[in-house]
Order: structure tokens, then sequence, then C-alpha cells
């Protein structure tokens, strides 16, 4: 018997997310290395501290450009709606897996929209703040008051965009059938219609 | 520099403390009176040759400030300032510029590569650039704007107070090159003695603000200048009057990297827990076969 | 100096004025900030610029550059007028009671016997009334009206406070208010030092300069004590042992002068010099010129010089004139010199007027350069775009570079301003192929006697016969020639006292110069540094800085000049009875106990002369005392008088305005066709004065990493005031030109070039510092000597790099 499946993800979606979240990994492990000394040793990831300092920034460019490429493609379908703000109501019945009756929400729901908005806030903060410290190439240029400023944002910053793919990374672990869509592309229907419904219904009349 | 036979305090990055059993060594301290110092230079040039640092041959900008600032080869600069307290008595006010060596090293604080910066029980901040990765946190941290980037080695450097001259009981070079007698060095003690009649006898040329640089904002500083205005710092090219770490360092750096970081790993284990109690969120299998 | 550099920590005055001892002699001046700390000493600074000196003084005023006798001149007169003079000093030690002569006079700034054609003076007139005894007129009651106290004070009656201001730009407060500090110095346990270098010598009338100053020392009462005195701070190392050796043209070793013209007799030569003492019961030192020079023939000639042929008298040039660096230039000019020996010497950047220079160095046929860099002087010839503008092609002069050691390459004496001889050792091998200078010099010696040997010649005695016993012809040994100068006697010894008491045996090494004689028995190559290597050994090189009498003197360190003395004319540190005036700064004073003078330094006296015996301090003048009426001594008049630099702002002498004559010093020698290359106010209304920076060494340093570094570019100075006229920013490019050239430099605007209120006129200066040049590593510039007049001090030659004036614009 073969599975019923849709598409979730195109090939250049799985593609944009696998990069910017491998960028994300590498940014966050160098970046807590900084943060504080107990994840000093992460930045070995990179070949320690010193490589470290220097691939941070570009590695921090490259997942700037490909996360941005991905927004743009996913801006318009996380935009809230009232069924969002409904289905917010039942959070705490979702993660108790008690949930039953629930509005019937579009591709994503509220909380995969907090993250998108999390992460464009953050990650537009990230990169303004990171050429602000970005040694040796353009911190000379700014004023010593600036890159001070710029140190503590992008510490807060990147603390809220680390915190938000914890949660991120937790939930599609959690979500029995999420990974799939990003590692393969395709999710089953029936995860579609359960978790989905307003979506699976768009794709079904698309189908049709 | 480099490790030597000093004993480290404090260190960069690390959270766990330093070898405390030796006794407390003696406070050091590097007294700057500018009002012996004819800035002849000289200061410059022993740090030069002692450290082995030459800077670029630059340009006259229309002042004697040369080089005209510090820079990863120039650990110290003279800077010139023409001021005027009382009107028509002109005051060549010529300052020694570098690293101050707080007691409370806002660089030292901001750095985050483990043993980069140390302190020294004597008092001391010194960078052992091996360790050191090139962030530039160093310069975000200092309140007197004093350590630099090397173009040559991404590397941050400043004045060690000659570290390596003083652990075997040698004066920095600056202070042994100096001409006058305007630079000091000895205990901290010894020096604020010093000061104090320095202080005495400017006040009696007719200086009645003359003073000790030593500010408690940063906990004191292991550099202390006499000055002939001490209430107003800011006449000697601009020496803070109350220099601090800035709160935006101490936010980043103080109370906010072991909370944000408690608050990372509480996200991964509330993840754990919610599993292995709520178990994993399915679609059932009814719904499949509908 | 007359004193020493530690012994500036005893005063309790400080002024400097015609030197800017915080920059140029940064390590010096530790000892007044050792003054100000130790006996709350003040700081005069007296400068067109608010210098590094400045910076750190108590008092600073301003003057216009060149006109620092004016300055002085009134200070004379307020201590004068005010009755602030070290009474019994200058009754008893200087030349106040002296009678001068009726047919002395001065009128309208000129003195009698002026020949304006030549100008200079007939001086005989300039003299003392002489009694039947032969001996100086004198009244002590000072009523006489031709009494030097009268003539002196008639003299600089017309300095007033206002006419200072008039003249020197000093605002009068200011200038009463110095005038008031040092008066107090008056007191007998009071001192001033006086502390100067190029900025008085740097004049046309420089000498005279640093004569009023030696004069306002006198009136205080502070020459001989410790922390008093005059002194000169001697630059370049070591330009002061290139005096004392005789370097200079008219000089023989030990400040003995060579023969003119006149003077082919060698008796007529001596007696000439050996003063006979001009008042009764004094010493008149040098009674004993005889025996240095003999001695110092013998150390030349050796067995060559005999009584027979007067010491190989003969043998010395005798003089037409001076041969001072401005006449060779002249004559090299007049294409009448072929070659040039240039040792140690960048003239091309250090002699006045580079244009001149440079076309007289292209009229050699050869140029030999001795010297460890290349310098500008060496690569005369070539172009180096707008700094050395010139075409190879057209100069024929063929260049040899020799390249010699530098001071840490070899072992030696220096001489410092102090007078203390203090030996050297060798740091470091001299680089390459280089050579020491005795190396050098030895070859061409060597190589030069033996054409004179082969081929005869005009004159080969003074050749063929001077004495060259060194282990190694070719490389006379440091060691070897310290012993010649110091000296040693070739025959025994004896006291002249007690024939049978034997002083130095024969073949050995002397004490000091009391045992030279005249009868070729001692031969010295510098009498003034006899006793520096005696059979004791290297006294050179000794480093003790003992100092039992907490006053600095260090006697048991290297060796000062003469006769380890370390503060000359000391016996005025004590009142007629031998006492000292200040007891806690006592040099010597007179110990009846031994009958003899003690202290911490070496009595400048004759050591048992009782003070009842009434011989005065001043031994080396035949009068016994100091003098404040030169007499024959100086080229422009017994008294100094302000001049006008030879280019200044002013059209004419403020205290002279309707004679032109005395507008500028009457007796500076100008070459004749120098005198179309001064400039005029009209054209060039603004003062320049010339000087050095801590951060560098004349033209050396910028060969030098690290100088390069801290002071990389030229630049020059200028106040606000003027800047905001010619609309200059701080770092524009400006172009400074005299009569003569210009240069291009970076500006540096600054409240510490003061514009000047001279009678009215704003006087605005122009500061150039001198260390840049086409050689090194230090950003390339012009050669400031472009800019500065061909003419010298009337005296001394010594040329007028402080005063002269140029017009500025923005580049």
């Amino acid at each position: 018997m073969s599975e019923q499946v849709v598409t979730r993800y195109k090939v250049s979606e799985r593609a944009n997310h696998w990069v910017t979240a491998i960028s994300f990994i590498l940014l966050a492990a160098s970046g807590l290395a900084l943060f504080h000394p107990a994840f000093f040793f992460m930045n070995n990831l990179l070949g320690g501290g010193t490589w470290s300092r220097i691939l941070h920034p570009f590695i921090g460019v490259v997942m700037v450009v490909s996360f941005f490429i991905f927004a743009t493609q996913l801006w318009s379908q996380n935009k809230i709606t009232a069924a969002d703000r409904e289905w917010q109501k039942h959070l705490g019945d979702i993660l108790c897996n008690k949930a039953t009756q629930l509005p019937e929400i579009g591709k994503y729901n509220i909380g995969q929209k907090y993250l998108f908005w999390i992460l464009v806030i953050t990650i537009a903060l990230l990169l303004v703040s990171g050429v602000v410290m970005w040694q040796p190439w353009f911190t000379p240029i700014f004023p010593i008051v600036l890159v001070r400023l710029a140190s503590l944002v992008h510490a807060i910053a990147g603390f809220i965009a680390i915190l938000a793919i914890i949660v991120h990374i937790y939930s599609a672990y959690w979500v029995k059938g999420s990974v799939r869509g990003m590692t393969r592309g395709t999710v089953t229907a029936a995860w579609a219609k359960h978790h989905h419904p307003g979506w699976y219904k768009d794709i079904s009349k698309g189908n049709r | 520099m480099a490790l030597q036979s000093l004993d480290i305090k404090a260190r960069s990055a690390t959270t766990t403390p330093s070898p405390a059993v030796r006794g407390e060594a003696i406070k050091v301290a590097k007294l700057i009176d500018i009002s012996k110092c004819i800035g002849c230079k000289a200061c410059q040039v022993a740090c030069m040759e002692w450290n082995d640092l030459r800077d670029e041959v630059g340009t006259n900008a229309g002042t004697y400030d040369n080089p005209r600032d510090l820079t990863d080869q120039s650990w110290t600069v003279m800077r010139f300032a023409e001021v005027e307290v009382q009107a028509g008595k002109l005051e060549w006010l010529i300052r020694k510029d570098g690293c101050m060596h707080c007691a409370d090293p806002g660089c030292l604080k901001a750095c985050p590569a483990p043993g980069a910066i140390v302190q020294y029980t004597n008092g001391i901040v010194d960078f052992h650039e091996e360790n050191c990765i090139g962030c530039g946190y160093c310069i975000t941290g200092c309140p007197f704007n004093i350590p630099r980037i090397s173009k040559k080695d991404g590397k941050a450097y400043k004045c060690t107070l000659c570290s390596d001259r003083v652990a075997v009981g040698m004066e920095p070079a600056c202070v042994k090159t100096c001409p006058t007698g305007a630079i000091l060095f000895g205990s901290k003690d010894d020096m604020i003695h010093h000061a104090e009649g320095r202080i005495t006898d400017l006040k009696e040329r007719g200086y009645q603000n003359a003073g000790l640089y030593d500010p408690s904002g940063v906990g004191g500083t292991h550099v202390m200048y006499v000055l002939q205005h001490a209430d107003q710092p800011g006449l000697y090219n601009n020496l803070p009057k109350d220099p601090h770490i800035s709160p935006m360092v101490s936010l980043w750096k103080g109370v906010t990297k072991p909370l944000a970081s408690f608050a990372l790993g509480l996200a991964v284990f509330a993840g754990f827990f919610h599993y292995v109690t709520s178990g994993p969120n399915e679609v059932k299998d009814e719904e499949h076969t509908s | 100096m007359t004193n020493h550099w530690v012994d500036i920590k005893n005063t309790d005055l400080v002024l400097i004025m015609g030197g800017n001892a915080a920059e140029a002699h940064p390590c010096g001046f530790k000892w007044v900030t050792e003054a100000k700390a130790h006996r709350k000493a003040k700081l005069i600074v007296v400068d067109p610029r608010f210098t590094r000196s400045a910076a750190v003084a108590d008092f600073y005023a301003p003057i216009r550059a060149g006109t620092d006798i004016a300055f002085l001149g009134g200070l004379i007169n307020y201590l004068l007028i005010n009755d602030k003079i070290q009474h019994e000093y200058v009754k008893n030690y200087t030349d106040f009671s002296f009678l001068v002569k009726e047919e002395y006079g001065f009128e309208d700034g000129i003195f009698t016997g002026y020949n304006a054609e030549k100008r200079s003076y007939d001086k005989s007139t300039w003299g003392y009334q002489i009694g039947k005894d032969g001996f100086v007129l004198t009244d002590p009651s000072l009523e006489n009206p031709r009494c030097v106290y009268r003539m002196m004070k008639a003299h600089y009656s017309r300095y007033t406070p206002d006419m200072v201001s008039t003249i020197c730009g000093t605002p009068k407060d200011a200038f009463l208010k110095i005038c008031a500090m040092a008066a107090e110095t008056s007191a007998p346990n009071k001192a001033m030092t006086i502390m100067y270098a190029l900025g008085w010598t740097q004049h046309s009338q420089g000498t005279q300069m640093i004569r009023t100053a030696a004069m306002v020392q006198l009136l205080l009462g502070n020459i001989g004590v410790a922390g008093g005195g005059m002194n000169a701070l001697r630059g370049h190392s070591n330009i002061q042992g290139l005096t004392d050796l005789g370097l200079l043209s008219n000089l023989l070793p030990g400040y003995m002068t060579l023969p003119s013209d006149a003077e082919q007799d060698y008796k007529t030569y001596i007696e000439k010099r050996a003063f006979k003492p001009m008042r009764p019961g004094q010493m008149s030192y040098w009674q004993n010129y005889g025996k240095f020079f003999v001695s110092t023939m013998k150390a030349w000639y050796g067995d060559a010089a005999t009584a027979e042929n007067n010491w190989a008298y003969d043998w010395l040039p005798k003089l037409d004139k001076g041969y001072d660096i401005l006449q060779v230039f002249e004559n090299m000019n007049n294409g009448s010199v072929n070659g040039y020996i240039c040792q140690g010497f960048n003239p091309l950047a250090a002699a006045p007027c580079k244009v001149k220079v440079s076309g007289s160095l292209a009229k050699l046929k050869f140029l030999v350069t001795i010297d460890p860099l290349a310098t500008e002087t060496s690569e005369f010839w070539q172009n180096h775009g707008e700094y050395n503008d010139v075409d190879p092609t057209k100069i024929a002069t063929e260049v040899f570079r020799l390249p010699s050691t530098c001071f840490a390459e070899e072992d030696g004496s220096l001489v410092s301003s102090s007078r203390v001889l203090q030996w050297h050792w060798k740091a470091a091998e001299p680089p390459g192929d280089a050579l020491g200078d005795q190396e050098i010099l030895a070859g061409i010696f060597l190589k030069v006697r033996e054409l004179y040997k082969k081929d005869g010649g005009a004159f080969p005695d003074p050749i063929l016969n001077l004495t060259w016993k060194h282990r190694q012809p070719y490389s006379p040994s440091p060691e070897e020639l310290a012993k010649e100068f110091s000296g040693r006697a070739l025959k025994e010894v004896t006291d002249p006292k007690d024939a049978t008491k034997v002083l130095v045996k024969a073949g050995e090494q002397i004490n000091g110069f009391g045992e030279l004689r005249d009868d070729g028995s001692t031969a010295c190559g510098c009498w003034i540094f006899a006793g520096c290597w005696s059979e004791k050994g290297n006294l050179m090189a000794r480093r003790d800085n003992s100092d039992p009498y907490g006053i600095g003197q260090t006697l048991n360190w290297a060796f000062a000049w003469p006769a380890n003395r370390r503060i000359l004319y000391n016996r005025a540190s004590c009142d007629p009875s031998g006492k000292p005036y200040d007891p806690k700064r006592k040099v010597i004073g007179w110990d009846a106990g031994v009958g003899k003078w003690t202290g911490s330094d070496i009595p400048d006296f004759k050591a048992d002369s009782a003070p009842e015996e009434g011989m005065n301090p001043f031994i080396m003048n035949p009068e016994g005392v100091a003098r404040f009426f030169a007499i024959d001594k100086m080229a422009e008049g017994p008294f100094p008088e302000h001049y006008e630099p030879m280019e200044s702002p002013l059209l004419n002498n403020p205290l002279h305005p309707k004679n032109d004559q005395a507008r500028a010093n009457p007796a500076a020698r100008v070459f004749k066709g120098d005198w179309v290359t001064f400039g005029k106010p009209d054209k060039f209304p603004y003062v320049c004065t010339t000087y050095r920076l801590t951060e560098h060494f004349h033209f050396w340093t910028k060969h030098v990493k690290t100088s390069a570094i801290i002071q990389p570019e030229q630049f020059v100075e200028m106040g606000e005031e003027l800047a905001k006229e010619k609309g200059i920013k701080s770092g524009d490019h400006v172009r400074v030109k005299s009569n003569r050239g210009f240069i291009v430099a970076v500006a540096v605007v600054t409240k510490r070039v003061p514009t000047l209120n001279v009678g009215g006129k704003k006087v605005h200066t122009v500061g150039v510092p001198i260390h840049w040049g086409f050689m090194g590593l230090a950003k390339n510039g012009y050669i400031t000597n472009s800019l500065t007049p061909f003419v010298g001090d009337a005296n001394t030659q010594t040329p007028e790099f402080k005063a002269f004036i140029v017009n500025i614009e923005k580049v």
C-alpha cells in the first residue's frame, strides 16, 4: 500500500532551508563560543577561536542571503489570520496532545509564523550589528559607542534566534511526520489534513 | 605579551579562580607627572625599541602628534594640547597616552577568549596575543579607547607596562628613558605618596586644582597622572573625567551571559521533558486511512 | 658652561633664553626639574616661541628674535637703577672701579674708532687708564664719571622698560616681572643660572648677547657660585671637544691662538699673549702661555722642535684672516678653492644660503666627505626633484665618499657641556668598509708625507717633521692620542722651588698643566686637558659618582678640564675674607688651619694664597677681576649695544632711528656679493627663526627609523593671527620665501607663536625646524638653509640662523 503523500517543499526551498539551517548551526556554535566561556569549546567546530572569528561573519552573510531568499518565498503564507489566533487559544491542549476541535489553519500555524517573524527581525538585527562588529574590516569605521551597542544587540538577537530555533527543532521532532517535509519534500496527506487542514484543502483543490 | 613569572589574578573568559595561594603581590603603578613632561617622545622610542615595534613613517597633520594615534605598533603616543585655562596664560599640556591598567579592566571583562587578557597580581593588565582571536571586544570594553587590532596578524595589542621587565625587577622602558623624571614607577602606595608631594608643589606654584588622576570608576588605575588641572581632565586631549566600563558592555558581558546561557539550556531541557511526559504528536492511524 | 649640568640642581632661578633646553637638551634638562623639586626653584623662559621648555616653566615671556641685547640691557638698567646688585661682589671682583680712557666714546650707536668702509673698529681707545706704575687706575669710591660702573650705568640708561618693550615686543609687565625675579638673586645666598645655546650664538651680534647675559650674572654675583653661572649648552657631540682642541681656523689647542701675518717673531707672539698683571698682586694665569705653547709644539714636532728653531714656530701658519665656514665658502664661490675635505660635516644642509653653498661645491675639482652617512653634501650633485633641483651634467666636481665610524663604533673621549671628558667604549663593530676618522686621516697624511718625501714641495718641513710615533702608523689608537693630549715629561720635571724634588720622571705622564715647562722638557697636545691620563691611569674612564658634599660635584666621575675643576671662578663664591657666601652650597673656602682653599671642588685659584694677599678670583684676566668693560676683546664695542639682525622687519634701530650705520651690527662682516641677497621688509614682512626639535638631531636622525616615525615630515610653525590673515589652516602646505630661496612644508598653526606688538607695529614670526633634507628615512623635504642669510656674528662668524625675514603663502 502506497501512502498518499502531498508536496510540502520544493527542491529549491529545501535546499535554501538547509543552507540556512547549517549556517545557523555553525553561527550559533561559533557565536555561543564567544558568548560564554562554557561554550568556548564549540569554536573548534570551525577550527578554533581565530578561525571562528574569521569565518563567522562570512557564514553569516551566506545565511542572511539564503534566509532572505527563503523568507521572500514564504512571506505571504506567514501573515497571521483570525483562524491562527483562535488556534493559539488551544495551545495548551495542543501541547498536551489533547486538542480536538481546532480551527482550520493554513500551511503554517501561528507558532511557525511567530518563528518566521522572529527570525526575520533577529537576522536583520544580526546582520546590521554584525557588520558593525566585523573585525578588522568595518569596526574601525564606526564610533566606539555604536560598536558597543552593536555587540549588545548582536548578543540579544542571537540569543532570541537560538531560543526560537531550539523550539523550532524540537517542534519538528515532536510533531511526527514533519521532518520528511523538509528532507524529502513530501508529507502524508493525513499529516497535512491533521495539522494544516486549510492548506490541505487548498492543494487538494489545486490538484483537481 | 607572553608567559612569564608573574602570578595571574584574573584571566579573560575564565569562570574558575586563578591560582591564589601565593600571597598578594605589591601593587605597582606608573606615575606620569604631566607638569614635568616636555613631550620629547623618548618614551615612545623606548617603547618601540624594547618591544621591537616600528610604526610607519607617517605624515605631519599640522600638529606635533606623531604617530597620530595609538596603533598595534605604537603602544604609547604623546598628545599635545594648547589651552588657556586662565585668559592670556597659554599652557601646552602634553599627555602620554596608553593603557591605564585599570584595576577593573573593561577589556578583560569583554574578552571572550580564555587567557587572551590577564591581570597579574601586581595590577598589570596584559594581553597574551597567542590566545587572542582578534574579535576586538576588548576595544569595546575599554573606557579609554586603547587596544588596537593589528592589520598584520589580526590580534589586539596595547601597552604591557613592560610586564616582562617588571617580572624581573626592572622598571618599564618608558620610565627608564624619561629624561626629566616625569614618568616614575614603583608601588602604587609610593606613587600616590610621591604624587602628593608634587601636588603640593604645583599648588604652591599657582595650580589650585592640581591633583592625582586615579579614577575610581574603573577601580583605580595602575597608570596615574599628576594633572595641573585635575578638575578638568578633558583639557588633556579628552582624558575622561569619570571613566567606567560602558553600561552596554556590563549588560552584554555581565549578568546577561549566565542568565541567557541558562535560558538556552532550560529550553533544551523543557523540550526533552515535554517529549518524555507528553509524548510525540502523531497523526492517528485512522486519519491515514480515512 | 662655567658650571656644570648637575650643578643646575643647586639653583634658585633658571633663566632659559637663547636656547630651548627641554627641546634640545632633554637629558640635561632633568637638572632643572631637580632644582624645581628640591630647591623650589622657578623657571623663566624668554623665547619668540612658547617652547617645550616654556611648557614646564613658571613664567614665559615672548621676545622678537634677535633683540636679546635690548632685553638684557634693560635688565642691567633695572638692576642698576633699583640697586639690586651684589655690592661686595661687584666692588671687589669686577672692574666697577676701573677708569676708562678719556678718548673712548659712544655716539648714536657707534663707538670711537669706526671705519665704515672696512666695517671694523680701531680699538685703541677702548681701554683703561693706566697709571705710572703700569697698573690700571681705579676709583673705589665709584664717583669718577669715567669709572666702569658710571659709564655702564649711563650706557644702559637708554634701555628703559618702554624701550625694551618697543624693541623686543615683550609686554612691559612681563619684562618687569622677570626683572624682579632675577633681582632677588642679588642676595649673596641666592643664585640664578642662565642656560643658553644656539639661540644666542647664531646671530650677527650673538657673542655680545652672551656677554650682556654674563654682565647680568656678574651684577647679581652669580658667577663662580653653585647654582649660578653662564651655561652654554653644547649640542653636537663632541662640539665642546672640537673647540677645546682648537679645530677653529684661528685657534690652537686649549684656546691658544694662531699667530697673525704681522706676528712673524716668536718672542712678540708669546709676549702679546702672556699678559702681565694689570693690578698689583694679581696672578694673570696666561703668563704661562709659553709653557703651554712650547709643550704643544713638542707634542707635535718632538725632537724637531728646539729652542734654536723657536720650537718650530715658523712652521705654524700665520693668518691673514679667519677661515671660518662662511669665508671658506666665499672663497670656494670665488673659485679660489680646488678641493675640500669635509669631515663629519654636512654644509649643504648646515651652512646658510643653500644656493650659494651648492654653487660653491659645484666649482670644486674634488670633494671628499668623511661621514658615517650619505649626506646631502656628498650627494649635492644629484637631482632630487624639487628638494635639490640641480643638473648633474653641469657639475664636474669629483666626489669621494669615505665611510667612517660613528661614535658607538669607536673608543674615545667626548667632552660634555660641563667640560667633562668622559671616556666611552666601542659598542659595535663598524659596518662594511667604514674606518675610524683617525685611520682615514692617517692614511691621507702618510700618503701626503710620502709624496712630499718623494717629490719635495714648496714647504715640506711642517709635514715631514710631524711626530708620528704610533704603534700602528695607519691606525693611531684613541689611547695613544688621549695620552698625547694629556701630556708627558720628556725629561725629568722638578719643583721650581726645590730642584731636588722630582715632580715627574722622564717618560711619565704628567699630572696637570702646572707641570708644563717652556724649556722643551714636556709635551702636551692640549694643555687644558693635561692630567686626564696621568700615571694613575685614564681618569676620563672613572665612574665613581660619590658626592661627599651633596651638591653634585662628583670629582671622581671622569675628568673635567681644567684640572678636574667643576665650577670655574669658584673663588668668587666666597667673600673677600674667604668665607662662602652661602655655606649651604659651599664650593670652596679658605681653611686657615691648613693654609689652603678647600671644599667640594678644585679651587680655581692659587691654592695657598691667603685672602689677605688680595689676589682676585678671575685669574685668567690680567686684572684679576671680571670685566663689564670688554676693552678691546670684542669686535663691535666694549659695552654690548642692541643692533637689529642683518635682516629685520624694522627699517631702523629704535635706539638710533636716524643712524643707518647703527641699524644692524656695524662690525659684522658681509661679503660684497651678499648685500643684494638681503631682503627688505616690504617684500618679506615676517620674522623667521630656525631651530631644532627634540625628536631629531641635526640632519643625522632622519636616517634613523624611530626618529623618522616620531617626527616624519617637514613643517613650519606660525601664529593663529598670521594664519588667519593668509587663509592658512593647520595641515595645509605653505611656501616660505626669503630673498635667497624658498621651502614648501606643512603648516602647523599654533597659539605658541605669538604675534608681537613692536613699537605699535604687529610683528609675526614664522618658525622653521631644520631637520629635513633629501636623504634619509623621514619624508624628504627642503633644506631649511635655503632661506638663511650668508652673514655671521662679528666675532665668531657663526651664521645668523635665528633671525631673518621671509614671506609666506599657501600653496
